[in-house]
C-alpha cells in the first residue's frame, strides 16, 4: 500500500526517442492525490506521448514512472500486474468515435471490465454499471445502445464510465473533450468536475485548450518540442506567463479586443 | 436471471448479459439485406448442404451398380437423368457426389480461414519482427499454385480427398491471411483496443472477443469466396485423378469420367456435374459478396 500522502503518480527523467526524433526529454512531475495537473502545448509538443508512456502503451527510452508507489516504466510481466496497473491509471482518448468497441453497448463494455477485474456476481455488476451510468449522466436506454446510436458526447461519457469502472486513482484525459462541440464540452467538463469531487480521483489533463485547463486543474506544465518550458499553479501560469512560448499560447486565445487581422499582419 | 421483472423494459435493458446477446443479434446477420438473388443463392446453398448430408440416404438407386447394357442411355423411367458410360444411375451419383464435393470444399474453406485468420491476427497483434517473418512465409507459400501443392501432397501422402484438401487449405491460407492482416492492423490501431489494453485485458480476450469479431464480416466473406474456389479446384484435382478416387461418386470425378461420353456425343454426365458445380459455386460466391458488403457497412 502506498503511503497516503505520497504522490499517486510520479514521473522523473522521462525521455522518449522515435528514431532520431526526441519526442519527450527529461520530463518530471509529481501528482498528489486528488489534485489535477494539466499538460499544455501545441500539437507535436510531446503531450500525448507522455500520456501513452504513463499508461504503458509506449515504452520510455529512459526515466521512471511510478504510480501508487509501484514502478510501471517496464511492460507488465504477468496478467495480475497488468490488471493491477489498470486499477491505478486509466485514460480517456480524444476520438469518441473509435474509443468504443462498435459491437458492444456501454453497459456491456463496463460489465466486461468489471468481470476482468473483480469477482462480483451479476447483480453487483448490474448495480455498479447503474451507478457509473448515473455518475456520467447516461440513462439505461443510452447505456444499452450500441455506440453507433450515440452522439460524440454520449460516447465520451461511456468511455469515462468504462475508465472509472476499475476505480483508478489517476485518470488521464488525452484531449478528451477536444472533439466535442462547445456546449457538449461544457457538460462533459461538469461531469468530470463532479466525479473528482465525488471520488477524489486525480486528473492529468492533456490539452491545448487553455479555458478547459483553467476550469479543471490546479497545476500546469507547458511543453514545447518535448521539453517542459514552464510549470506552476494554473492561475499563475495562465494569468502571468513567464516563458515567451506560454505567452504566445495565451495570446493565441481569442478574447476581448482580439483582432485576427492585426495578429496576422504582425511583422516578423 | 431470477430478478423479478418490475418495469418490463427497464429491467430488461439493465441486464448486461441479455444485452450482450441482443447486441450480437443486432450486429449480426439481421442487418444483411439479401435481395432476390441473394435469397435464391441462400436457398441453393442450403439445398446443397442438405444434399451433402442426406444425399446418400435418399438416392433412388445404388450409385455404383453398373449395367453396361444401359451405358449412355438417356432419361428412362425412374432413372431421371439416365445412365453414365458404365450404366450407372446418373441422378443417384449426383446425389451421392454432393457429399464429398460439398464437404471437401467446406473443409478446405474452414481450415484455410482458421489458419489464415489466426496468422493474420497474431501478426497484426505482435507486429514487428514476428509480423515480418509471417508475411515473408506467406509470400513463399503464395508462390505455389494450389493444384501443384495438391499434386505434391498426392505424391507424398497418396491420392485422396484428405491430402488434396489439406494441400489446398495450405495454398489458400495466405490469401485469407493477407486480406485479414490489413483489416486486423487497421482494427489494432483503433483507440478502443488501446483503451482495453490499458484496462489490463489479455491478448487472448482482446483478440478473440473484440478484434476478431470486428473483422468477422470479412472472415465470413473470405470463407465463402474460398469455398467456391475450393470446389472448382477439388473438382480439377479429382479430374486429374489425384482427389476423390473412382468409383466413388464426386462431381469432379463425374466431369472427368464423362469426357469419353462427351467425345462420343453423350454429354449428360459431364454436363449435369458441371451444372451442379457452377450453380453451387455461383450461389456461394454471391452470398459471400453480399456478406462482405454487409460486414463493411455494419457498425460504422
Amino acid at each position: 500500500m502506498p503511503d497516503a500522502d505520497g504522490p499517486v503518480l510520479s514521473v522523473s527523467g522521462l525521455r522518449k526517442v522515435f528514431g532520431t526524433q526526441v519526442a519527450v526529454d527529461d520530463m518530471s512531475f509529481d501528482l498528489a492525490p486528488g489534485r489535477s495537473l494539466a499538460i499544455v502545448g501545441e500539437s507535436g509538443s510531446g503531450k500525448t506521448t507522455v500520456a501513452r508512456m504513463v499508461v504503458g502503451l509506449e515504452r520510455p527510452t529512459a526515466g521512471t514512472i511510478v504510480a501508487c508507489g509501484r514502478d510501471r516504466s517496464r511492460p507488465a510481466r504477468n496478467a495480475g500486474e497488468r490488471t493491477r496497473r489498470g486499477r491505478e491509471v486509466q485514460i480517456v482518448f480524444q476520438d469518441p468515435y473509435s474509443s468504443l468497441d462498435p459491437r458492444q453497448s456501454g453497459a456491456a463494455a463496463v460489465d466486461e471490465v468489471l468481470r476482468v477485474h473483480h469477482d462480483h456476481d451479476a447483480a453487483t455488476r448490474r448495480r455498479i454499471v447503474g451507478e457509473l451510468a448515473d455518475l456520467v449522466g447516461l440513462d439505461s436506454r443510452q447505456m444499452s445502445a450500441l455506440p453507433r446510436a450515440l452522439s460524440g458526447g454520449q460516447r465520451q461519457r461511456v468511455a469515462i464510465a468504462r475508465a472509472l469502472a476499475t476505480e483508478p486513482k489517476v485518470l488521464i484525459l488525452d484531449e478528451s473533450v477536444a472533439a466535442l462541440d462547445v456546449s457538449i464540452q461544457a457538460q462533459v467538463l461538469n461531469v468530470l468536475a463532479d466525479i473528482r469531487d465525488e471520488r477524489g480521483i486525480s486528473y492529468v489533463l492533456i490539452s491545448h485548450d487553455l479555458a478547459v485547463v483553467r476550469q479543471l486543474t490546479e497545476d500546469v506544465l507547458v511543453m514545447q518540442r518535448g521539453v517542459v518550458v514552464e510549470r506552476g499553479r494554473t492561475t499563475d501560469v495562465l494569468d502571468e506567463p513567464q516563458h515567451p512560448y506560454t505567452q504566445r499560447l495565451r495570446a493565441s486565445v481569442p478574447g476581448p479586443g482580439w483582432k485576427p487581422t492585426r495578429t496576422l499582419r504582425r511583422p516578423a | 436471471m431470477s430478478v423479478p421483472v418490475q418495469a418490463g423494459v427497464a429491467a430488461e435493458v439493465l441486464d448486461p448479459v441479455a444485452e450482450v446477446e441482443a447486441a450480437a443479434v443486432r450486429g449480426g446477420l439481421r442487418r444483411v439485406r439479401l435481395g432476390v438473388l441473394g435469397w435464391v443463392s441462400l436457398v441453393v446453398v442450403a439445398l446443397a448442404a442438405v444434399l451433402a448430408v442426406v444425399g446418400p440416404l435418399v438416392r433412388p438407386f445404388d450409385p455404383n451398380l453398373s449395367d453396361l447394357s444401359f451405358a449412355y442411355v438417356g432419361p428412362y423411367g425412374s432413372h431421371l437423368l439416365g445412365f453414365d458410360g458404365q450404366g450407372r444411375d446418373l441422378f443417384s451419383r449426383l446425389l451421392v457426389g454432393a457429399r464429398t464435393t460439398f464437404l471437401g470444399a467446406a473443409f478446405v474453406a474452414i481450415v484455410a480461414v482458421a489458419v489464415g485468420s489466426g496468422l493474420a491476427v497474431t501478426a497484426a497483434w505482435f507486429g514487428g519482427r514476428f509480423d515480418r517473418v509471417v508475411s515473408a512465409g506467406l509470400d513463399v507459400v503464395f508462390a505455389f499454385p494450389g493444384i501443384l501443392l495438391a499434386v505434391v501432397a498426392a505424391a507424398v501422402f497418396g491420392a485422396g480427398l484428405l491430402s488434396a484438401g489439406l494441400a489446398l487449405a495450405v495454398a489458400y491460407s495466405p490469401y485469407v491471411a493477407r486480406v485479414l492482416r490489413s483489416a486486423a492492423l487497421k482494427e489494432r490501431a483503433m483507440a478502443y483496443v488501446a483503451a482495453l489494453e490499458v484496462q489490463g485485458f489479455g491478448a487472448w480476450r482482446l483478440c478473440l472477443r473484440h478484434l476478431l469479431p470486428n473483422i468477422s464480416g470479412l472472415v465470413v466473406a473470405q470463407g465463402t469466396i474460398l469455398f467456391g474456389f475450393a470446389m472448382v479446384d477439388l473438382a480439377a484435382i479429382s479430374f486429374l485423378g489425384l482427389g476423390v478416387q473412382s468409383p466413388q461418386a464426386d462431381w469432379g470425378v463425374m466431369v472427368s469420367e464423362g469426357k469419353t461420353g462427351l467425345l462420343q456425343g453423350y454429354p449428360m454426365e459431364s454436363l449435369t456435374a458441371v451444372l451442379c458445380i457452377v450453380v453451387v459455386v455461383s450461389a456461394v460466391s454471391f452470398l459471400g459478396d453480399r456478406l462482405e458488403s454487409a460486414g463493411k457497412q455494419a457498425h460504422r
